[in-house]
C-alpha cells in the first residue's frame, strides 16, 4: 500500500506540475476555526473525460492544446443530444432530454488528460482475476436482467438497476461523473467531514477520530467510511459494502473491496478528488482515478433530489413491458460476455 | 377518548357540530399543561469558535408522535392475524400544546379519510400517485417536523460555514439549514426550504416550500402546500435539546399550533448514523402488481 501511495503521489505531482496555470503551486488551503483544512462548499465533478483511455488516443496520457480541442469535440458529439442530425422528431426528443443534462459534462478536464484513471499508466482498469463460479453465475444473471431491461421487457422491478430503483445513484463511492446532478456539498464540524451528494440525499458523515470500522457483519449500501488528515488532504477509507447483487462498484467482491479517497483543495475553487480501489479478488492490481471538482457558484445551490418519491418511470417501464409481451415481443439472445455492474 | 367525546357531541345534533373546534380547543382536566421546566434554568451550552451554542451530536426523540401527535391508546396493527404484536403501536400522550390540533371543521374529513386509506397504495396513475397511503408506508421523505420525531436518530452537523446540515437516519433524508440566506424557497421539496438564525441560545429554523403530500403522523394528520413551520432547538442540558415547532397552515387549521418535546443525546460509544434506505422494502408493495405474470 505504501509503495503504491508513493508511486501514486508521483503521478499526481507530475499531473499537477503539468497543469501549470490552472493550479497555483503554492496554494494554502483555508482552515476552519478549529484548524482543519476547509473543504466546504458545493462542488461539481462533471466532465467528458472518460474513466478509461479510449483506444484511439494510443498511449498519450496528456494532450496538447490542439489535440485537446479535437478530443473534446469528438466526445461532446457523442455525448450531446443537441446534434440536430436526426430529423425533426428525433431532434425534438433529444432536445427535451438535453434540457435535464449538465452542460459541463461536455468538457474534458482542464489538464487535458485522456482518461480519469491515472494509475496504471495505460489509463485502463487492470485485467480481472478469474472469478469464482458463484460470482460468474451472479454476473450472468445480472447481465440477463440488464438485457431484459434494455429490450424494454423487465419482468419485475428486480430486473432494474439500483439507480433506476432509486436505491443508490452517485451517493455510493467512488464518485464518478454522470449526465446530471453532479453536485456534492461538503459541511465540516469538529471531528467530522460530511459529504452530501445531490443523488440521492444520503449524507456520508465521516468521523475523523480514529475509531475502528463497523464490524464486518454490519454492511451498508454506501459502505462504512473513516477519515483522517494527511497534511492538507482528507483521506477517507471505506469498507463494509453490502453484498446484494449488483451493489458493488464494477462487480467487485464485497469482502475484499476497499476504496481510499483523497480530497485535496488545490485552489479556492478546485478540489482534486482521487480514488484508489483495490480488490485482489477482482483486479490484478489496485487502480486510481483523479477527478477535478469545481466550486459551484454560490448562487447555484444544490437542490433536493427526491428519486423514489415520484419514480413514475419504474411503473412506466413495467406497464410498457406488459404491453410489449402482449404484442409478442421477446428479449434478444445475449451474446456479449457478462461484464461488471455500474 | 377523542372518539367518545365526538360521539357525545354528535348526539347533541348538527347545530352543535359547529361548536366542535371551539370545544376541542378547551384544555380538559388531565391534559398537557406547561409546567415548570425540569431542566436547570441557568444552563449555558458550550460554544463553537464562532460563539454560537454547539448543537453537534446524534439526537433522538422518544415520544410516540409518529403514531399520533395527539393522545392515543395502544393499538393493534393492520394485520394482527399475521403480524401479531409486531405491527402494533404504543400508547402516548399528546405533544400538541392544548392537546388538540385546531382543524377547520371542513378539514377533519380528509384526516379521517387519510386514516382509512393509510395502508393503501396506488401508483398506476402518475397524477393520483400520492392520493392514498401514509408517505411513511411508502418510504417517502417525512418532511418537517415529522422527521424529528420518527423513531430514528438524526445528526446535527454544525461548523462555521453558512450551512448547518441535519442528516436523518430514516431513508437517509438530509436537509441543509441556510444560516445566511434570505432567498425564498425556489421550489417545493419533501424536506422543505430551511433558513436558520440564532435567538440567544436557540437555533430558530423557518421552513417553507414543503411538498403538500407529507403527513404529520400515521393518524392521518396532514397539511396543505401552504404549510409554514418554525422550529426552535434550545440546548437545555449537555444531553438534551428542547424542540418546539409552530405549525401554521390557514387552509387546514383555524390558528397556528405548537408541539414540543425534548431531544435526547445518544450516548453510545462510537455510535454513528446507520443506513435506513427503506425504498427496497416498499417495492413489492408498490410495484409487484405490474410484474410479469406466470404463464398459465
Amino acid at each position: 500500500m505504501s509503495r503504491h501511495s508513493l508511486s501514486l503521489s508521483l503521478v499526481v505531482l507530475a499531473l499537477v506540475a503539468g497543469v501549470g496555470a490552472q493550479a497555483p503551486k503554492k496554494f494554502t488551503p483555508p482552515r476552519t476555526p478549529w484548524g482543519d483544512p476547509d473543504l466546504q462548499g458545493v462542488w461539481n465533478d462533471a466532465t467528458s473525460t472518460p474513466l478509461q483511455r479510449p483506444g484511439a488516443v494510443g498511449a498519450k496520457d496528456v494532450l496538447s492544446d490542439e489535440e485537446a480541442v479535437e478530443f473534446q469535440a469528438n466526445l461532446a458529439h457523442d455525448l450531446t443530444r443537441d446534434r440536430r442530425d436526426g430529423g425533426n422528431e428525433v431532434d425534438v426528443n433529444r432536445a427535451y432530454n438535453e434540457h435535464w443534462m449538465d452542460a459541463r459534462r461536455l468538457k474534458i478536464t482542464s489538464d487535458r488528460r485522456t482518461s480519469l484513471i491515472v494509475d496504471p499508466a495505460d489509463g485502463r482498469i487492470p485485467p480481472l482475476v478469474p472469478v469464482s463460479p458463484e460470482r460468474q453465475r451472479a454476473r450472468a444473471a445480472r447481465a440477463d436482467a440488464n438485457a431484459r431491461f434494455n429490450a424494454g421487457l423487465p419482468e419485475s422491478f428486480r430486473d432494474m438497476s439500483l439507480p433506476v430503483r432509486c436505491i443508490i445513484r452517485t451517493d455510493s463511492p467512488p464518485y464518478l461523473p454522470t449526465i446530471y446532478n453532479n453536485n456534492f456539498q461538503i459541511v465540516q464540524s469538529p471531528g467530522y467531514v460530511t459529504i452530501a451528494p445531490e443523488m440521492i440525499h444520503s449524507a456520508r458523515i465521516v468521523p475523523l477520530d480514529g475509531r475502528p470500522h463497523l464490524n464486518k457483519n454490519l454492511r451498508q449500501w454506501l459502505g462504512d467510511s473513516r477519515g483522517r488528515w494527511d497534511g492538507p488532504t482528507l483521506v477517507v477509507e471505506t469498507t463494509n459494502f453490502r453484498t446484494d447483487e449488483g451493489v458493488i462498484f464494477q462487480g467487485a467482491n464485497p469482502d475484499t473491496f476497499k476504496i481510499t479517497e483523497r480530497f485535496t483543495r488545490v485552489a479556492a475553487d478546485a478540489i482534486n478528488y482521487e480514488f484508489t480501489v483495490e480488490d485482489p479478488a477482482t483486479w490484478t492490481k489496485p487502480w486510481t482515478a483523479l477527478i477535478p471538482w469545481n466550486k459551484v457558484d454560490p448562487a447555484e445551490q444544490m437542490y433536493e433530489y427526491a428519486c423514489h418519491e415520484d419514480n413514475f418511470d419504474i411503473v412506466h417501464f413495467l406497464t410498457g413491458a406488459r404491453t410489449r409481451e402482449k404484442n409478442g415481443e421477446t428479449v434478444p439472445k445475449r451474446t456479449a460476455p457478462a461484464g461488471g455492474e455500474r | 377518548m377523542r372518539h367518545r367525546r365526538t360521539a357525545v357531541i354528535g348526539c347533541l345534533g348538527t347545530a352543535a357540530a359547529t361548536l366542535l373546534p371551539w370545544l376541542l380547543s378547551i384544555p380538559l382536566a388531565g391534559q398537557t399543561r406547561p409546567g415548570p421546566s425540569p431542566f436547570p434554568a441557568a444552563y449555558r451550552a458550550p460554544r463553537l469558535a464562532d460563539g454560537h451554542p454547539d448543537l453537534n451530536g446524534i439526537w433522538q426523540a422518544f415520544v410516540t408522535a409518529n403514531w399520533d401527535l395527539q393522545d392515543h391508546e395502544a393499538q393493534p396493527g393492520a394485520h394482527p392475524e399475521v403480524m401479531g404484536a409486531y405491527g402494533s403501536g404504543p400508547a402516548g400522550q399528546s405533544i400538541v400544546e392544548g392537546g388538540e390540533i385546531p382543524y377547520k371543521p371542513e378539514a377533519l374529513a380528509k384526516k379521517k379519510q387519510n386514516v382509512e386509506r393509510r395502508m393503501q397504495v396506488d401508483v398506476s396513475n402518475d397524477k393520483r400517485w400520492h392520493d392514498v397511503g401514509d408517505p411513511e408506508l411508502k418510504c417517502y421523505m417525512p418532511g418537517v417536523p415529522r422527521a424529528t420525531y420518527m423513531p430514528f436518530p438524526f445528526q446535527i452537523v454544525q461548523g462555521s460555514g453558512p450551512a448547518i446540515l441535519i442528516a436523518y437516519e430514516f431513508t437517509s433524508a438530509t436537509r441543509i439549514v441556510r444560516m445566511s440566506g434570505q432567498q425564498e424557497a425556489p421550489n417545493d421539496s419533501w424536506m422543505g426550504w430551511s433558513r436558520g438564525r440564532w435567538e440567544g441560545d436557540t437555533l430558530v429554523v423557518d421552513v417553507t416550500g414543503q411538498r403538500e403530500e407529507t403527513w404529520f403522523d400515521r393518524a392521518g394528520d396532514y397539511h396543505s402546500g401552504a404549510l409554514h413551520v418554525v422550529e426552535r432547538y434550545t440546548p437545555v442540558s449537555p444531553f438534551h435539546l428542547m424542540y418546539e415547532a409552530t405549525i401554521e397552515d390557514p387552509n387546514v387549521f383555524t390558528h397556528p399550533w405548537k408541539i414540543s418535546f425534548p431531544l435526547y443525546r445518544r450516548m453510545e460509544k462510537n455510535l454513528q448514523l446507520l443506513e435506513y434506505k427503506c425504498a427496497p422494502f416498499t417495492e413489492e408493495l408498490l410495484y409487484d402488481r405490474f410484474r410479469k405474470q406466470a404463464a398459465r
